[in-house]
Parts: C-alpha cells; structure tokens; sequence
C-alpha cells in the first residue's frame, strides 16, 4: 500500500516533536526512518498507529484520508507495529496474544482456543517464523517474542509494517534472517517501514531512507549512493566524528578480579556462568552481547548490588562478597548504570540532590547526620560547569533535562570521585550525538588517568571504538577479552554463539 | 538462558517452616484439646432444625481418643514436612492441618454438649455471601488494573439504599435494585476519580468508604431514626428448593438459602467462567495486565476499566443488600462492620480468581459463624479473638508464606495514552 | 487535526532529490544555541512540576506553598466541599422535604428552608471552632491527635509508603499509655506522664514497624498489611478492655480503670478548668518539629525521600530501602501512639470500647490536605480539628448530625487527588496540577 504523512505536527510541553513531516512509503518499498534518540521517530509512528493524536497535517492510504482515533483504526487501514518495547502480555500464551482484540468466539462468547492455535501454527508456518502457539510469552527468549510480535501484525494482515528499532535486541546473524523476512513481505506487494538510528543497517535494508532531526524530514537519501559518513552528517546537522581518537592504553596492576564467578536469578536460574575477567588500570575492557545474555547480573553482581552465588569478584584487592553496595561505591568503584531514569537519578529530586546522590550522608555534605546544603550547593555548581550539564539551575528537578544532560549528570558524579573502577553499563543509550561524544572522550581520560574501565554495551561500533580489549557475552558465559583491533563480524558472529576458536582461527587453549 | 527450576533450597525452608506451624497445632491440639474438655462426648447434630425427610442421626464423639486420633495425622504430617517434604502439594497439605485442627476444636468445644453442624455449616454460607460478591467486586476490577479498596464502602451504600427502597416499596427484588443502584453509584465515582481524572486508587478508594460511611451515618441518624417506616425493608425469606433440599447434610446446607445466597453461588460460576473462557475475559485481563498491548490491538482500555468497575459496583450493591434485605432486615450504622475488608482479603487469599475469592469466603464466613456458635455453647473462648483469624490468614498471605501472589501486572496504574 | 490543506507534493519528487543530503533541512545550529536551547526546554518541563528544594528556608516554602497552584486547589476543594455538605444538609432537613413536597406550588419555600438550615448549620460550625477563647481551646484539643496522627500518614508518605495503619498504631499507643497510666501507682509526675507517652509511643512504633518490616522483607503491601492490623488491634483492644487487666473492677461494661493523676497532661490554662486544652499539644508541636528535621534536614531523610521517589536508583546510590521502609513505618506508627497516648492521658483518661473514634482514619485526610508536607501537615491538623469541634458544635446547636464532618472531608480528599475534577468544575486552566500519586499495586 502507498502511505501518504503531510505535514503532521504534535507538540509536547518544551519541545515540538514533530514539526510540519511529510513522509512518502511506496507500494512493496522499505523505507528507512533515520534519526538520533529524541528526534521524534517513534513519536511520528505513534501518531501514524494511532497512539498519539497529531495536532495538525493528515495521513492518506493509497490516496484515502485517514482517520485515526485509535489503534483500531490503524489496524483496519492495514497498518501493524512492531513496538521497540513488546506489546505482549506476559502471562498470556502466543495465541492469546495474537488473537487478542480478533478472536474467534462460539456460543456465550466462548473464546475458540483450538482454532487461534492452529491458525497461528499456520501462519507461523507460512511465514517462516517458528513459534509454539501455547507457549506463555513470558518463558520465551526476546528474538521469539519479537517473532510473536510480527505474527500479530501479520494475522491481522497488516499491508504496511512498522517496525521501531527491530534490531536492539537481536544478533547481527539474527538481524540479517529478520531482513530476510522483511524482503519476503516487501515482495508481495506490502510496504515497511524501518526505524533504527544504526547506519549499517539502513544501508542493508532500506529502498528509501528518510532523516528527521530534531521533528523535521531534513532529507531523503538512496542508500545504494549515500555513504554511512554523509548520512551521519544529515542526521545530526554537522559533520560527526564517527570514531573516536584514543592514545594507546598503557595497562598497569590488575584493578578487577573476577573468578569463576556464578549469579542466579530471583527464580534460582543460573543467569551468569563461571566468569573470569580480569581488568587493568588505564585500560578499557569492553563486553559485547545482546541484550538478555547475562551482562545486566554481570554488572550487578561485580558492583555489589546482586548476590554472588559463587566464585569471588575483587576490587583493588577487596572482595565484593559481603561488602554492600555502598561499601563498594565509597571504596572507590563508580557505576553508570544501564537504565538512567530507574536506577541512575531521582526524578523528582533536583540536579544538586542527585549530584550528592551516592555520597548523600559522607563529610562535608553531611555532618552529624544532617545535610549540608553550601557544601552540597558548591559541589554542584561545580560540577554543571566541569561536565556542561545543561540546566536552568542546581535547584531545577533532574527529571525536566533532556536525556543526554541526565546522562552527564550521572557521568559527573560517577567520575568525579577517586575511583579505581568505573563500570559504565550502556553509557550512551538514548543520548544524542553531542553528549555520546562528550561521554565518550570522558571514558576515555578516565582511562588515561589511570581508572580500569569496565564498559558494558550492546552497540557493537561503540565496543569496538572505546575497548582496548574486547570480551563476548553469549547464554550468561564470556569468552575473552580478546585483543583489539578484532573485526566487527568475528565479535558479531561470537554473540551469536559462536566458538572462537572457530571465529579467530586461533585456538585459544587446548579444544579443537 | 538457562533456567533451573526453583531453588530446593527455598522450597525445603517453606516446608520447615510449615512444619513447625503443623507442630504449634499439634501443640494446641495435645495441650489443650486433649487435656481440658468440659465433658466426655461431643454431639453432633447432622439435621436441620426445621425437619427434613431421611434423617441421621447424630453423630456421637467421645472427645479425647477423637483430639488423639487427629492429632496422630497431624504428627505423621509433620513428620513428613521435615524429612520429604510435600514438594508442589505443600500449600494443601497445610489446609488439611487447619482442617484437622479445626475439627479437633469443634470436638473440644462441643464437648458435654450439642452443636448443630447443618446450622454452623449453613450460617458459614450465608455470612459468606457477601464477603464472596465482595471479592467478586475487587476481581473484576482488579483484573482490569483498578484497586477497589471501597469495597466496604460499596456494602454500606448498598445496605442502606436496598434498605429504604425496599421499605417504599415493599418489595425486596426492587430494594436489592436500589442497593445495585448505590453500589454501582460509588463505583461510578471510583471509575471517574481514578480513570477519568487519574486520581489515586488507594486514597480514592479509602476516601469513598469514609464517604460512604458519613453519608449513610448522617442519613441514618438525620433521616432514618425520625422515620422508622423508612426502615423496615420486605426481606427476602428462604426457599426450600423442592427434593435437593431434603438430601440429608448437604440438602439444608446447600438448598435451604435465600435468593442473595443462590445468587451468590451463580454470581461466582458465571464470573469466572467469563473470566477466563471467554473473549471478554481475555480483553479485560489484557486491559488489566498490559493496557498498552491492549489499546494497540485496538481494544478500549478506559471503556473496558469503567464496564469492570461498574460490573463489580453491581456485585458489591447486592453484597451489601444482604444486610439489610437479608440477614438483619434493618439498617444501623457502620452495621457491614469492616466485612468489604474481609472480603477484599478474600479475594487477595483468592489470589484474583472468583472460585478462590468463593473459597476464602467461605473460610471466613465459617470464622465469624464459629463465634457466634460457640458463643451459644458458652465456650470460654474470647470471639474477639477468633474474628481475628481472617485478618491473620491475609496477612500470611501477602507476606508471601503461602506462595507468591501474583496481581494484575498494571493493577493500580492510571493508563494514559500519551 | 487541522483542516488546513498543505499542497501536494508532485509524485516522486524526491527521487531527484536523493543522495543530495547536504541540500536537505535547516543550517546546523551552533553549539551555543543548541545549548540554549536545551536548558529553554528543561525550563519550560521544570516548570510542570513545582517542587520545592529540601534546603528551602521556611519563608521560601510558605511563598511556594501560597503561590503555587496547590493553594488554589486546596481552597476550592474546601469550597466545593462545604458547598455539596449544603446540599446534604438541606435534602436531609424535614422541613425542606416537606417543602419539596409542594415545590410547584411554592418553590421558594424549599428555597428559604434550604437556605435557612444551611446558614444556621454551618454558622454553628464557625462559632463553635471560633467562636471565642473556650471555642478556639477545644478546636485546639481536636487538633493535638490530629497533627500527630496526620504525620504518621505524612512520614511514610515521603517514602512512597500509604500508611492505613495509623488507626491501629492509634489504638497500640492509647492501650499501653492508658495500662502504664493506671497500673503503675505512686509515681511523681515528672515521671510518670513521660513514661506512660514513651510506652504509648513505643508502642504505636512497633505497631507500625510490623507493617514496614513485612514491607521491607517479604513486599508484603502495606497498605492491605495496616488494613488488617487496624481490624486486629481494634478486636485485642476490645478484648483486653473487658479483661481483668484493664477493666474497672465495679464495671460488668468494658470499660477500663482510670489513669493516675500524675500521668494526666496538665491543662495549659490551669486556672479556667472548662477549658480541656492540654501539654499534649506542645508535646505534639514539639514532634512536628522533630519529624521536620529528620524529613528534611537530615541524612536518614535524605535516604527516606530518595526511596520514596525511586527505590531502585536510592538501591543504586547505596541506600537501603528496606531500612528506610521500616523507619518511615515506625517514625509513623510512633506519631499515632503519641497520638493514642495524647488522648488517653490528655482527655479521655480511661479507655472504652472504640476509643479511637476513626482518628487514625482522619490522619489521611490530614497528610493528603498538607500534602505529605511537615508543615502542611500540621496546618491541616489544626483545619480538620476546627472543623471538628465545631461540628460538634452544630450538633448541639442545630441538630445537624456530626457525621455531616466526615463527609466534608471526605469531600475534600477527593477534590484534593484528583485535582482534574477541581479543573473541571472551576474551569481553571492549570496544566501543573499534578495528582497524588502514592500506590503502585500490591507488591508481590
């Protein structure tokens, strides 16, 4: 089907995110949606599913207007979406997710259980994309629930396909079978709508690709002739360092240890298997992975806030075991924790509070159990200025900054400590160019100040552009560090599971 | 990702400490049930009052070998939870000691006299009635993501109105409309506050029985106690169901009811039959899980959460029509007596299913019908005490020591769309 | 959307166009600018949520508080509140019914009748909480439990805690003040009035720190945990009075021996004895202040609000939630057996059946009317508690049944979180009338 936006507009308090778009999706076309986290990507899909109301401009289907009043509307004119979060109910099996709003009913609208599963059996069949129809979705691993995901858009035979960041959760292998996919839907005739802020991928995929900055269409690009540099440049309004410069790591003693180290789950489940990572000071040690295999209790695990089930994890000689989170933080160890908004700030306190967050009851911003609040004030001031967090005030509240300025404010007060660990956990997720940058070239002097870093990210380019050395997570087991430089497909194919000695052709020890 | 199955770790420790719950009852049981009965035997009486066609006769127990026996299956029981284990049935297995205690206390407290079990057993049922419509109330509305905490304010609504209509019109059927009526009116405004203008569930549900109970206190006293005509409802009398009734034990238990009861029993099939067999019970499940999955296929989160809250306000409205149209036959002030905390209890102890509400229930209808029995028996023990049972039970549950509960993922969350 | 028609673009256009990036969109802006315009956008969302900072100086929060949008609402609510108690004034008043019953034929007669019960109802509700010394003395004695009860809601508050409990907490601390009251004999004062407040507070601590520990180490919610505690204490409350322990023995009525003089708040204006107002409300101020400082000015409070506001990131930063969870709860359940303790000993000097009277359940209103805030808090105490005496005054005066009290208040809690309808009513347009939230599901 042919999608028409004309100049859609919708207005949030403090920003416009999307400002006049027009948008053409051609019949049987992939059309590539580009831009950088806040650009108003996903809120122009919303508006397209339904979701949102736009404030001005119109939709047209194969020249039709369109209106939409709610996802159902949407559903109807032939649009389905595949969300960046899953909209699936955990505790309903796959069939029941997919049939939901569409079932098939018989007396006393009985629902008919039999028939959505061996329809959705069917259909799974028919597109490719294997599934148990009576399995509960929340037992499923992420690449299936996204499977789950297109079967609903395609039960409800969706002839325009949104898909919102399919790739986040997915190996590059994965990636390119879900690109098979999408081709095998394109060639009937039914348009795709693909949305991503990765280049590589748009350049893989897409027929079209369109560039929103800052809620404006600021281009349309052919990828067969456009190069990843001039489509970094387009997508973020001047021209972008896409790699990052570094000095050599001049490595000194080990500052983490970490031995045949094990975490369970709150279930007992066995999420990371006899680890052993061992991190200088002055280097950056980088772990790749998909999202789900084991890195987020990693992480938890070596900073004391999850338990150690077994094998021992030290820092500058200290063991984790048995120390609690704030001995850890306070002796010396900074965390930039993967999800800012749950874990890193507090919303509601103010850009002060959250700079003395980790260090609220320690001299001098507190004395004989009450607050300070000069000596919290200065510190503050102090710190808006050495790391450019862009606010009104010290007063204002953390939760009214733009992410990217969330996101240096943890960098400040993580960094600006004596530490001898820092582990940053997806350090630039949902930030903008300008503060990735910025965050980065800080990675990079704490190095050069003599900090082991431990970076944990599932963005392959940003692993291979700061690490000095490279580790894979795959099913809760590392493989590595391996040194750098290492080629993206080898580190890609080792998240997929792969041996490495299979990969780097180099048997590491003994087997095969 | 590899997923072992539960720690057995977990499990053995939830299991030990059943155990020593089996051994305090065994405790109980030896030290006090055994030792110091009033008498020698304890009878039971198996037939109802009113006459019936087979009768039984009554069931005869000399107390101590009785307490002894049970407490013998109690000490096997425990044995087992220490060495074994019960592995999946450990949650059961606790019940049957409660069972079995229970049963030891009856023989104890009927010792040197009578009780009735047709009348313990039918009274259980009848005070279960509104605390299991209650519970229905906070299941459908809990399983489309709102908290109903006004569950009692619901059952005074519902008294008070089915009270005075009934008195207007002599007639009980549209009396129990007029509760209907209120009940649904307080949901409406729970709906409203909490969907509409997303106001919080819990203050606004704590806030409506504070509403409801000075509005219906006023009344009583401002308008009621000055006109006494307006409250003197036409209740509902029992019906004798023809030939299931005369069913010796289960017949007067079960068929001897009034209308409220029978209602009741179909009110909780029919609940969780749509609950959870039908596709309207999918989509309010979805709405109460996930509500944006829901809205994105197209399904009308704030419509389905306002159908639930007022379909529970109908269940709450009759629940607490049973006070005035059934049990009591008057109204009085704060008269429900915290009873939509009970049944909020029972349908946390139900684990948000209408059967399991049922179940609990009936467990704590059987508490509050058990002090008042024993009472009559002139029992020396404090039924102060006793009423306390459910409120303990509850907290046992949320606590988690029967098993995780699991509520409705967005249970309490306003849903807004942008 | 806009009916507004922007011109068609002609079909494929673009294709012209493609692999022409640098001819596409706006100049990039300067670093300068984009800097601008970032902290322009935190302005303009920082200015939805009127927070006040924890080091605001007294006068900074009294300015924010009359300034800000909440003071609006908080009127209004009152407003709207007394206006839909007229109503149920009117309706309930034979007269007017009877008028009613001819409205056709004379509708002013409902009218005059309406009006005139209304007018006489709430003018004795403002003479009898103002209406003079004697009057202002029992607006004060209402609000002492009041204040305290309103904090044991507050405190937890802060920490994203919904404290139902304080009804039980209420009933813990007034039991234990009143048992060390009378059992105890022969003590002077000076000792025995702060030993019998200690052990009513205590009390009322452990009371709520039951709630916060199953909170703290099972999720157990708390809000279903205090609903149950409140049903327990009330049932061993009125069990242990029609025990030997506390019942007076020339009584077969539950009711229990009276407190010793030496542990009696004295009258603070000793010299006019009808007048009951008691240290108890000093005792009272003097806790207020207290929670002030550890909510905050100190360090634990500090840990309390970030866990309130986000437990996950206060886990993060090193803090303990669950050790916040159990202080808030037994900070709370502290103020309501200060609160049972000021009544036992301050005024009702022994103990009945249903002593409590709700005033736990009054504590709600008065956190959520102060807004979870010390002060706030306080000042709203002192509001219910006028309203309160001279409700009992109306009672007296025009025969207006005191519940009508608890359903304005009723009436105000619910105008007070859900602020839309208050929006609704007046009209008023105020995008920053954010609504309390405070529950977040039964935890599991």
């Amino acid at each position: 089907m042919r999608l028409e936006l004309q100049a859609i507009t919708k207005r949030f308090p403090g920003v416009v995110a999307n400002d006049a778009v027009d948008l053409v999706v051609e019949s049987g076309e992939v059309h590539g949606l580009l831009g950088e986290n806040g650009a108003g990507k996903s809120t122009l899909m919303n508006i397209l599913y339904g979701l949102y109301g736009a404030d001005e401009g119109q939709i047209l289907v194969d020249g039709q207007r369109l209106e939409l009043d709610d996802p159902g509307d949407a559903i109807d004119a032939g649009i389905g979406m595949v969300h960046q979060h899953f909209m699936l109910v955990p505790v309903f099996t796959v069939a029941e997710n997919i049939v939901l709003g569409v079932e098939h009913t018989r007396r006393l609208g009985k629902l008919d259980r039999a028939r959505a599963s061996t329809e959705v059996a069917a259909l799974a069949e028919r597109s490719g994309l294997p599934v148990d129809p009576d399995a509960l979705v929340e037992d499923l691993p992420v690449g299936i629930q996204q499977r789950v995901e297109i079967l609903k858009a395609l039960y409800r035979d969706a002839r325009l396909l949104i898909l919102d960041e399919p790739t986040a959760v997915l190996t590059p292998q994965e990636a390119d079978d879900l690109f098979d996919a999408i081709r095998a839907f394109t060639a009937e005739g039914r348009s795709v709508i693909f949305i991503s802020h990765k280049l590589r991928e748009h350049r893989a995929i897409a027929d079209r690709i369109s560039v929103l900055r800052r809620g404006r269409i600021v281009g349309t690009a052919d990828p067969r002739t456009t190069s990843e540099q001039e489509l970094a440049n387009l997508m973020v309004g001047r021209p972008v360092e896409l790699s990052v410069s570094k000095p050599a790591a001049t490595a000194g003693d080990a500052v983490l240890a970490v031995a045949g180290l094990g975490v369970e789950n709150a279930l007992g489940g066995r999420v990371v298997e006899d680890v052993d990572l061992t991190i200088h000071a002055g280097e950056i040690v980088a772990v790749a992975g998909v999202e789900g295999n084991g890195q987020s209790p990693l992480v938890r695990a070596i900073t004391g806030l999850q338990d150690i089930a077994e094998g021992t994890v030290h820092i500058a000689g200290r063991a984790v075991k048995g120390a609690t989170r704030k001995q850890v933080l306070r002796d010396g160890t900074g965390h930039v924790p993967e999800d800012r908004g749950s874990e890193g700030l507090v919303a509601d306190f103010s850009v002060a509070e959250n700079l003395v967050l980790n260090l609220w009851d320690a001299e001098p911003f507190a004395r004989r159990g009450t607050l300070q609040f000069a000596a919290i004030n200065a510190h503050a001031r102090e710190l808006v200025d050495a790391y450019d967090i862009r606010t009104p005030s010290i007063a204002t509240t953390a939760g009214s900054l733009s992410g990217g300025n969330q996101q240096k404010l943890v960098v400040a007060r993580e960094f600006d400590r004596p530490i001898d660990l820092l582990v940053a956990s997806q350090p630039t997720r949902g930030v903008d160019v300008g503060s990735i940058e910025y965050i980065h070239t800080q990675l990079v002097a704490k190095r050069d100040e003599g900090t082991a870093v431990l970076l944990v990210s599932s963005e392959l380019d940003e692993v291979l552009a700061l690490a000095d050395r490279v580790a894979v997570m795959f099913h809760g087991r590392l493989v590595g560090p391996f040194d750098t430089p290492i080629s993206k497909e080898a580190v890609g194919r080792m998240m997929a599971g792969a041996d490495p000695a299979e990969v780097l052709g180099t048997p590491p020890g003994g087997d095969t | 990702m590899s997923q072992t199955m539960t720690a057995p770790a977990g499990q053995r420790r939830r299991e030990r400490r059943f155990g020593i719950f089996s051994l305090l009852v065994l405790a109980i049981m030896l030290g006090v049930f055994a030792t110091s009965a009033r008498g020698e035997q304890a009878t039971f009486v198996l037939n109802d009052a009113r006459g019936q066609l087979f009768e039984l006769p009554n069931l005869v127990v000399t107390v101590v070998p009785a307490v002894l026996v049970l407490s013998a299956v109690v000490a096997v029981i425990a044995y087992r939870q220490f060495t074994t284990g019960f592995g999946s049935k450990a949650v059961i297995v606790v019940g049957v000691v409660a069972l079995l205690f229970v049963m030891a206390f009856l023989t104890w407290a009927a010792a040197g006299g009578q009780l009735s079990v047709v009348g313990l057993l039918r009274g259980s049922l009848a005070r279960a009635t509104p605390i299991a419509l209650g519970g229905l109330a906070g299941v459908v509305c809990e399983r489309a993501g709102v908290i109903n905490i006004a569950i009692e304010g619901q059952f005074l609504a519902g008294a008070f109105t089915a009270a005075v209509v009934s008195s207007l019109a002599s007639d009980p059927w549209i009396g129990l409309l007029g509760g209907i009526g209120a009940g649904v009116l307080v949901a409406f405004m729970l709906a409203g506050l909490t969907i509409r203008f997303k106001a919080d569930q819990i203050v606004v549900g704590v806030v409506l029985i504070v509403f409801a109970t000075g509005v219906t206190s006023f009344l009583n006293t401002q308008v009621l106690s000055g006109n006494p005509e307006l409250n003197s409802p036409t209740r509902f009398t029992a019906i004798a169901i023809p030939v299931l009734s005369e069913i010796p034990l289960i017949g007067p238990v079960l068929f001897r009811q009034s209308m409220l009861v029978f209602g009741m029993l179909f009110a909780v099939g029919a609940l969780h039959y749509a609950l959870f067999k039908t596709r309207w019970g999918l989509r309010l499940r979805s709405v109460g899980e996930h509500p944006k999955a829901a809205d994105t296929v197209g399904i009308n989160v704030l419509a389905t959460r306002y159908k639930a809250v007022l379909l529970g306000g109908v269940f709450a409205g009759i629940g607490g029509a049973w006070w005035t149209l059934d049990a009591v036959g008057q109204f009085s002030r704060e008269m429900t007596g915290g009873r939509g905390f009970i049944a909020l209890a029972a349908m946390l102890v139900g684990r948000y299913s209408p059967v399991g509400a049922f179940g609990a229930a009936l467990i704590f209808g059987f508490s509050d019908q058990i002090a008042t029995s024993l009472q009559l028996l002139r029992v020396p023990v404090p039924s102060d005490l006793l009423l306390t049972a459910p409120y303990l039970v509850t907290i046992l549950v949320v606590a988690g020591l029967m098993g995780r509960l699991r509520p409705p993922a967005a249970n309490g969350k306003p849903y807004t769309k942008e | 959307m806009s009916d507004q028609q922007p011109p068609q673009p002609p079909p494929g256009d673009d294709d012209a166009d493609a692999g022409r990036p640098e001819d596409a969109g706006p100049v990039a802006v300067t670093e300068a600018e984009l800097a601008q315009a970032e902290i322009e956008a935190a302005k303009e969302r920082a200015a939805d949520t009127a927070a006040v900072t924890l080091d605001a100086t007294f006068s900074q929060r009294l300015i924010a508080a009359l300034t800000g949008t909440s003071v609006t609402v908080t009127i209004l609510a009152f407003v709207s509140a007394l206006v839909i108690g007229a109503f149920i004034i009117a309706v309930s008043e034979d007269a007017v019914r009877e008028a009613l019953g001819y409205f056709f034929a004379r509708p002013t007669d409902a009218f005059r009748t309406g009006f005139d019960a209304v007018g006489s109802a709430y003018l004795a509700l403002l003479q009898g909480s103002l209406g003079g010394v004697p009057q202002v003395s029992e607006t004060l004695v209402s609000s002492t439990p009041l204040i305290l009860t309103g904090l044991a809601v507050a405190v937890p508050l802060r920490a994203g805690l919904f404290n139902i409990g304080a009804e039980g907490q209420f009933v813990a601390g007034g039991m234990v003040a009143g048992l060390v009251g009378f059992a105890i004999t022969g003590l002077p004062m000076v000792v025995h009035l702060p030993l019998a407040l200690a052990a009513g507070i205590a009390a009322g601590a452990a009371y709520g720190w039951v709630p916060g520990v199953l909170k703290a180490r099972t999720g157990a919610h708390e809000v279903i945990s205090t609903i149950m505690l409140n049903n327990i204490g009330l049932l061993v409350s009125g069990y242990l009075i029609s025990t030997t322990l506390f019942r007076r023995p020339d009584r077969a009525d539950p009711i229990s021996r009276s407190v010793e003089e030496s542990a009696r708040f004295p009258r603070l204006i000793w010299w006019e004895p009808s007048l009951r107002v008691n240290a108890s409300l000093l005792v009272a101020l003097a806790l207020a202040v207290a929670i002030f400082w550890l909510v905050e000015r100190s360090t634990r409070g500090f840990e309390l609000n970030a866990v309130g506001m986000n437990p996950r990131a206060a886990t993060a930063a090193g803090m303990s939630p669950g050790r916040s969870v159990i202080l808030a709860m037994t900070t709370g359940g502290a103020m309501a057996g200060a609160a049972g303790a000021a009544v036992i000993l301050g005024l009702q000097y022994r103990l009945t059946i249903g002593f409590s009277a709700g005033l736990g359940f009054d504590g709600i209103t008065v956190a959520l009317l102060g807004r979870g805030r010390i002060g706030g808090t306080v000042a709203a105490g002192v509001l219910i508690g006028a309203l309160k005496a001279g409700g009992r005054n109306m009672q007296a005066q025009t025969g207006t049944s005191l519940e009508l009290a608890l359903v304005i208040q009723a009436l105000i809690i619910v105008f007070i979180a859900a602020p839309g309808l208050v929006r609704a009513i007046f009209r008023i347009k105020a995008e920053d009338l954010a609504t309390t939230q405070v529950s977040k599901g039964w935890g599991g």
